[in-house]
């Protein structure tokens, strides 16, 4: 047995690839991150150079940005979740914070908290390089904590019981149950996330506020810097090593996830067709590098077992006296109606500082006609994407070449196509009143449509069956089955699409190319001037009007609709 | 009055397989229904029985052959055929009266007439009451008769019923027979024939005036067999018993010729599904003080609770193994099954894996090459490829799967899902 057993463990051919992808990536990461803390005082430009030799090494940096952001966004969603999903009074506060944050434009964090970081980190680049980590961070983190808290709240009966019973304690019931549970829609929400994120990585590199104008090297402002020098073939390449980066975050990262994930589902049947990634079947076949990981996680268990073990939790433990209680939730409540009504004073205080009353109504106004622009353009999208979706739905193997196609699509961050848009607009004098709001939804229609076909191709094809024997057809079919069976996975391309279309209204509303500005009316271009100008109090109202906007929009309207569709319109 | 509402004329149909070839399932079938029959067809998993009432009622056209119904060529969806499913296919959407409805909205008749029709159907399926309930609300059974009224409410000349009743509890599809005969026997629905698609032998018994039997592979008629009986039947009477078995020695004799005694099955071979401890239990009801080794296969399959869908493959897989024979209706268990069943959980590990290796040449292959192969790992695919010489892609990761767990079983070889690899580790053991 002893040849056999030298024989199993040398490595083989998965082995070095596998080895060889991994050592690329820690590369990567030294030679990007060693450029991130360079000095650097405010005022100065970061040479920038169109060379296309560059562009490898800002698209690196851009990456390296990402990967902090998206190891942040992981850090506060275990803890925020975590907290919010164990403590009832934690949770009666941060689950709704949590919700307005996801309401609060990503480009108006940016503007607002630029100026601080970099007085947070005197005469260094670093304070630049967390401003734009930040920005990428708060288009990420709120979405996935909001995931995590979720799956933590439905986390089976049974299986607390089991762990109950087994003795676990809060620690390894965490690990062992809590985080396994969660897990696969926390790497599909997490996958979305840095999809989005790639946005606003672009956008935050070339950032604006007042005298403050800093360029952090990356592709973001390598095309900025191309269309102050109107130069479209270099923006041409900009797209060409962008598409590349998303390709390889696709395969390396978002497949690979997607799949390894599939094993922490709750199901004891297999689902018909998993997702596979090839990179991910490398890793499995790849024997000693298991081996070795295998040994690097049994050594850490054994690390674990040493940290003392909390005695099982009984029922009666708990038994504070009740009036301590209630005392103690007076105190709790109170603190947080004073910190409310402080909060919102700060808010009035600042603003009307700052802003004439009258300007506050016109800055409504202008968010009424973002809003329009929304609306319409989510109607559009709906007729274009809908029946082209419901239509590659039915037929499994077109869904199954589209699909990854529409998840591309809705990674590549779309402001890098503006400057083509704008050319042509400026080109042929088109109105930017008009032709600005296709560009808000360029990148975010991609949900609309990659749900669609997700939810066509999940209709049983009995039902498809059993509406065929009874003779519906044409637009009959599409009334009473395709369109009801499609609408919970419309709606939720439809929800993410429509946040994503806001955000983007503050980039989409002001475009340039060389000294040429275009500007559309409503509240994006209302955001962007001000933050170009660096007057808080203006920054502050528009972002709070756009964060209302979206909020009540939510609440109003897509929650209700999705409420609806998820009781009657679920099929399963 | 005996004309012939439905005939289909040398039906077949093939699907594509990944190499491009052809897949029959379906192998120039003959059948003709006349007016006042109720036929059953009866096929274990494979037969393509599915298919063919797909064909029958348009949902699927077959390669070559034709359906006339009322002596016209189906291509489509046919008026005066309706279906029922055995999953129920309501629209979650609609309350029992819209789906009710629906398919009158299909034929565009005015709504007063509509509501009247719909309401009547409700009324005689015994729903009144729930007109306004979404499916989510009922029973598995008030959704079958949601299902029932849906397909009744078209006044369809021919029912066509895809295991309507075997994703129903046992009391439950028994009612529902019952009522279903109930109005066809009053002359209560203006259905002027049946046909059923079912893999319970004695709901076929119960229900057919005739039964037809499809073979696998490619799906054939095998045989036809009358069941001249009046309704209401007795299931406990000696000539409904004899039918029944009668109806299993015609379902039982065919494929014990294909997997002929004692002798290794090829690669080409459609193991099975039978998992280990179906099989197990099997067994061991058969060695028990009941059946004495010996057992009548449908008294077998009443006390067990299988429909043949579960027990024909149990049956294969036992006769390809050696572990029992299945004659003239009845299973008997071998000295091998004897043995086995006498042994303790590792005994019989070893018991199954020396026949398993030597009557399955797929083990046997697996086991080998793993065997060959430096550093004893194998992935899945490599055996997928062989098999798909044989089999569709699906069918062959079904056989392997088969295959991998009877080995698993054995301890022939280990499997790591979601690596996809075949190896000689032995999980339990750390080296």
């Amino acid at each position: 047995m002893t040849e056999n057993k030298i024989k199993k463990s040398a490595p083989n051919l998965w082995d070095a690839s596998a080895f060889m992808l991994v050592m690329g990536l820690v590369v990567f990461l030294a030679l990007g991150s060693r450029q991130m803390a360079i000095p650097y005082t405010p005022g100065d430009s970061i040479p920038l150079s169109l060379n296309l030799e560059y562009l490898p090494f800002y698209a690196m940096r851009t990456v390296v940005r990402m990967i902090c952001a998206l190891l942040c966004s992981l850090v506060f969603t275990f803890t925020y979740a975590t907290v919010a999903a164990k403590s009832l009074r934690a949770e009666a506060l941060m689950v709704p914070l949590l919700d307005i944050l996801q309401s609060v434009p990503v480009l108006g964090f940016l503007s607002i908290t630029v100026t601080g970081f970099i007085a947070l980190f005197p005469g260094n680049l670093l304070g630049v390089e967390m401003a734009s980590i930040f920005a990428i961070f708060t288009s990420q983190a709120w979405n996935m904590a909001f995931s995590f808290y979720q799956s933590l709240k439905v986390v089976p009966k049974e299986l607390k019981e089991a762990s109950q019973l087994f003795g676990l304690s809060p620690w390894q019931k965490f690990w062992k149950l809590e985080a396994p549970y969660a897990t696969p829609n926390l790497i599909w929400n997490t996958m979305m996330s840095v999809s989005g994120g790639w946005f606003f990585v672009v956008a935050s590199e070339a950032i604006t506020v007042g005298k403050t104008s800093v360029t952090l090297p990356g592709i973001g402002s390598y095309v900025a810097l191309a269309i102050q020098d109107k130069k479209l073939s270099a923006i041409g390449f900009a797209l060409l090593t962008m598409l590349i980066v998303i390709l390889l975050y696709d395969q390396l990262l978002f497949r690979p996830m997607v799949a390894w994930a599939e094993k922490f589902k709750v199901e004891l049947s297999e689902s018909e067709n998993p997702p596979v990634s090839w990179v991910l079947t490398l890793f499995q076949r790849a024997y000693f590098l298991r081996r070795c990981v295998q040994k690097m996680t049994t050594l850490s268990h054994n690390l674990m077992e040493r940290v003392p073990k909390l005695p099982p939790l009984t029922l009666t433990s708990r038994t504070t006296s009740h009036r301590f209680m209630k005392v103690e939730s007076i105190i709790w409540y109170a603190f947080l109606v004073v910190s409310i009504l402080f909060g919102f004073l700060m808010l009035v205080n600042f603003v009307i500082g700052g802003v004439d009353r009258s300007e506050i109504i016109n800055v409504f106004m202008l968010g009424f006609i973002t809003l329009t622009r929304v609306v319409i353009l989510l109607l559009l999208a709906c007729l274009l994407w809908v029946p082209l979706g419901v239509l590659i739905g039915l037929h499994p193997r077109w869904a199954t070449r589209v699909q990854p196609l529409a998840q591309f699509l809705a990674a590549f961050p779309a402001n890098l196509l503006f400057p083509v848009a704008i050319f042509l607009m400026v080109r042929y004098h088109l109105s930017p009143e008009i032709w600005c709001a296709p560009l808000m939804i360029l990148g975010t229609q991609w949900y609309i449509l990659f749900n669609v076909i997700a939810g066509a191709s999940a209709i049983p094809n009995d039902l498809i069956e059993a509406a065929k024997n009874l003779g519906l057809s044409g637009w009959r079919l599409w009334k009473y089955l395709l369109l009801p069976a499609i609408l919970p996975s419309l709606l939720t391309g439809l929800v993410t699409a429509s946040g994503g279309t806001w955000n983007a209204s503050i980039v989409a509303e002001v475009v340039s190319w060389g000294s040429t500005k275009l500007i559309a009316t409503g509240l994006g271009s209302y955001i962007a001037q001000w933050s170009g100008k660096g007057d808080y109090p203006h920054i502050v109202l528009g972002i709070a009007v756009m964060s209302l906007y979206v909020v009540l929009f939510n609440r109003l309207f897509w929650r209700r609709l999705y409420t609806i569709s998820q009781t009657r319109y679920r099929l399963d | 009055m005996e004309t012939s509402l439905l005939v289909l004329k040398n039906i077949c149909k093939s699907f594509k397989k990944t190499g491009g070839e052809e897949h029959l399932v379906l192998d120039k079938v003959n059948l003709t229904m006349k007016e006042g029959e109720i036929v059953a067809l009866l096929g274990r998993s494979g037969s393509g029985k599915s298919t063919l009432l797909r064909i029958i009622s348009g949902l699927a056209q077959p390669v070559s052959g034709e359906v006339l119904y009322k002596g016209k060529i189906v291509t489509g969806a046919v008026k005066g055929l309706a279906m029922v499913f055995q999953t129920f296919a309501l629209f979650p959407w609609f309350t029992v009266l819209e789906n009710v409805e629906l398919g009158l909205k299909a034929l565009g008749i005015p709504q007063a007439e509509r509501g009247r029709r719909a309401l009547a159907a409700i009324d005689l399926i015994g729903l009144d009451g729930f007109e306004s309930a979404y499916p989510k609300e009922l029973s598995g059974g008030m959704r079958q008769r949601v299902g029932f009224a849906r397909a009744l409410v078209v006044e369809p000349t021919i029912l066509l019923m895809d295991e309507a009743f075997s994703a129903l509890d046992v009391l439950t599809a028994e009612t529902l027979r019952t009522d279903l005969i109930e109005l066809w026997l009053e002359r209560r629905i203006p259905t002027k024939a049946i046909l059923l698609v079912s893999h319970n032998i004695e709901e076929a018994v119960l229900l057919a005036n005739r039964i037809v039997i499809l073979g696998t592979n490619p799906g054939t008629i095998l045989s036809e067999i009358q069941i001249p009986l009046a309704h209401p039947r007795d299931r406990e009477s000696p000539i409904f018993r004899k039918l029944v078995d009668d109806v299993y020695e015609l379902m039982t004799k065919r494929p014990r010729n294909a997997a002929s005694k004692s002798e290794t099955v090829p690669l080409s071979y459609r193991l099975p599904e039978a998992p280990i401890n179906q099989l197990a239990g099997l067994m061991e009801a058969l060695a028990g003080e009941l059946y004495n080794g010996r057992a009548d296969l449908p008294e077998l399959a009443d006390q067990m609770g299988f429909g043949i869908e579960e027990l024909f493959p149990l049956l294969e897989a036992l006769e390809i193994l050696s572990l029992a024979r299945t004659e003239e209706g009845d299973v008997e268990l071998t000295r091998f099954g004897k043995n086995y069943v006498d042994a303790d959980i590792l005994q019989r590990k070893i018991i199954f894996a020396g026949l398993v290796i030597q009557r399955v040449a797929l083990v046997a292959h697996i086991r080998h090459v793993i065997d060959d192969r430096p550093g004893n790992r194998a992935p899945e695919e490599r055996f997928l490829r062989e098999l798909e010489d044989f089999f569709s892609e699906e069918e062959a990761e079904r056989v392997l799967l088969v295959a991998i767990e009877w080995g698993r079983y054995a301890e022939l070889f280990a499997y790591k899902e979601d690596a996809g690899i075949l190896s000689l580790e032995n999980p339990g053991k750390k080296d």
